[in-house]
């Protein structure tokens, strides 16, 4: 991969469920290192978008490449790029028959290849990186929500992949329960890590985003650093999504 | 249960007042019954040894039958919706009789009492289990197979360490129903002369000519190893119940 080119990028892509178009023509280019945060009505294409960079969708016109790699539609190529890039989903969607341990050693042995001992070391490491390495023999349901997330985050960064996906990672939490995890999320971001989040806590992302990318109907309507994302939107629909998420 | 056990024993002591019992039979305080009683006993090892025989066949065979029911292809899909709705249209007896009488003309070669018996109820039941896997699999939600495919995990992996021992969890009380019914079912392979419990029965009934105490003998056989069969599944339940929500 050069340099200058970017790690995240899409060139006219294009995606149909049935008759429905998620995805209308998206171009998007995000530079190692930048926090971008995706925001939008639901329905408008954000959660697909971003389910497309690690091969979790499939997309039917266009072309993306992530981390160097080319990701099509075949398999071999999904798997090489989510090796690259992990993915927070807004279920946790930890594996409840396996200790908060087990569930971040898994893909350090399977994919990684790693041994017993090495996946251990590597899996309590992020443990203690997301504050809770306590919890280590605990099963998932045994924890809060917001601590399972933050196991959900150690888990993809034991794969240690240079790019971060959050898909609405605090959506499901009780609301004295978003700012642990979004604390995690800031600090993950302060570290060089490649980050885009689908979320709707505009505090985090004027905090925290480089740039904020507003979806609706498929097409990425505007994108802006926060500042003048916030000051001043340009296109009539960011605003009047502004208004209702911000007017409460 | 315990209540059940007594209601039967009353009812059993009833009757035998009518004065039609003759448990002399199978007394083993007496030579004759307890020779009778060992006789009796004696098909217990090969009832048991054709149902696990059988029954671990036919998991194997039915998780085999299972996966590619569920894969994308439709070829595939199509391939194992068409062998289970065949098997599991074979009434068990016929296949017996099928695989031990039919099945030699085809092959050439000659099988023996106890694998046409194993053959029989595996294939049977296979179609039944593979059901059961594809139950059981469907249930586990979308989000566990996305979370082990977002870390690298192929295909193999995921059945393997995330999707099956969810899987098995639930459908665990469904196999031991499997258990039982295959453990009934190998009463049928008498028929063509395997020496099982049932097999034993029939012929010490037909020297000593007392079907009514020789067969509750059989019926107490089945029950016992049945009731030893439901407890042991329901250990292997609260064994594997770690963790679920």
């Amino acid at each position: 991969m050069k340099d200058d080119e970017p790690i995240i990028l899409f060139d006219s892509v294009f995606k149909s469920f049935g008759d429905f178009q998620v995805l209308k023509g998206i171009s998007l280019a995000i530079a190692p290192g930048e926090r971008v945060v995706i925001c939008g009505p639901s329905g408008s294409g954000k959660s697909t978008l971003i389910r497309c960079i690690n091969g979790l969708e499939t997309y039917d016109r266009g072309r993306i490449r992530v981390a160097g790699l080319a990701l099509g539609t075949d398999e071999a190529s999904r798997r090489a790029v989510r090796g690259k890039a992990g993915m927070v989903f807004q279920q946790f969607n930890l594996f409840p028959h396996l200790t908060v341990l087990e569930n971040l050693m898994l893909g350090p042995m399977r994919a990684r290849g790693m041994n017993r001992a090495a996946a251990e070391e590597i899996a309590r490491r992020y443990l203690a990186r997301v504050r809770i390495p306590e919890q280590a023999d605990k099963y998932p349901r045994q924890l809060s929500g917001g601590q399972q997330q933050r196991v959900a985050i150690a888990r993809s960064l034991c794969m240690e992949p240079g790019i971060m996906l959050f898909d609405e990672p605090t959506s499901a939490l009780d609301p004295e329960m978003i700012n642990e995890v979004l604390d995690v999320m800031a600090e993950l971001a302060g570290t060089g890590m490649t980050m885009l989040c689908v979320t709707h806590e505009m505090g985090f992302a004027r905090r925290v985003a480089d740039r904020i990318m507003f979806m609706d109907h498929g097409e990425i309507v505007e994108t802006a650093p926060p500042e003048r994302f916030f000051s001043a939107p340009e296109s009539q629909r960011c605003r009047d999504f502004l208004q209702k998420i911000l007017n409460h | 249960m315990r209540k059940a056990l007594i209601l039967f024993a009353v009812a059993l002591a009833l009757t035998g007042c009518s004065g039609s019992w003759g448990w002399y039979v199978v007394n083993p305080t007496t030579p004759n019954g307890y020779n009778n009683v060992r006789f009796l006993l004696s098909g217990l090892q090969y009832t048991i040894l054709l149902s696990a025989t059988a029954i671990s066949i036919s998991i194997v065979a039915g998780l085999l039958v299972a996966l590619p029911g569920l894969s994308n292809n439709r070829a595939l899909r199509w391939a194992s919706r068409v062998y289970v709705e065949l098997v599991r249209a074979v009434p068990i007896l016929v296949l017996v009789l099928w695989v031990y009488y039919g099945l030699p003309q085809i092959t050439g070669l000659t099988i023996g009492v106890f694998w046409a018996g194993v053959i029989a109820l595996a294939l049977s039941d296979s179609a039944f289990q593979a059901e059961i896997f594809r139950a059981g699999i469907q249930s586990i939600a979308r989000g566990q197979y996305e979370a082990a495919y977002s870390i690298s995990l192929n295909y193999r992996d995921t059945m393997r360490y995330v999707i099956l021992p969810q899987a098995i969890r639930r459908i665990l009380p469904a196999i031991g129903n499997q258990i039982v019914y295959m453990l009934k079912m190998s009463s049928l392979v008498s028929v063509i002369g395997m020496q099982e419990l049932t097999r034993k029965a029939n012929e010490l009934v037909v020297t000593e000519y007392r079907p009514l105490e020789i067969y509750t003998f059989l019926v107490l056989e089945y029950l016992v190893l049945i009731l030893i069969v439901s407890a042991g599944v329901r250990w292997l339940e609260r064994r594997m119940r770690t963790d679920e929500r």
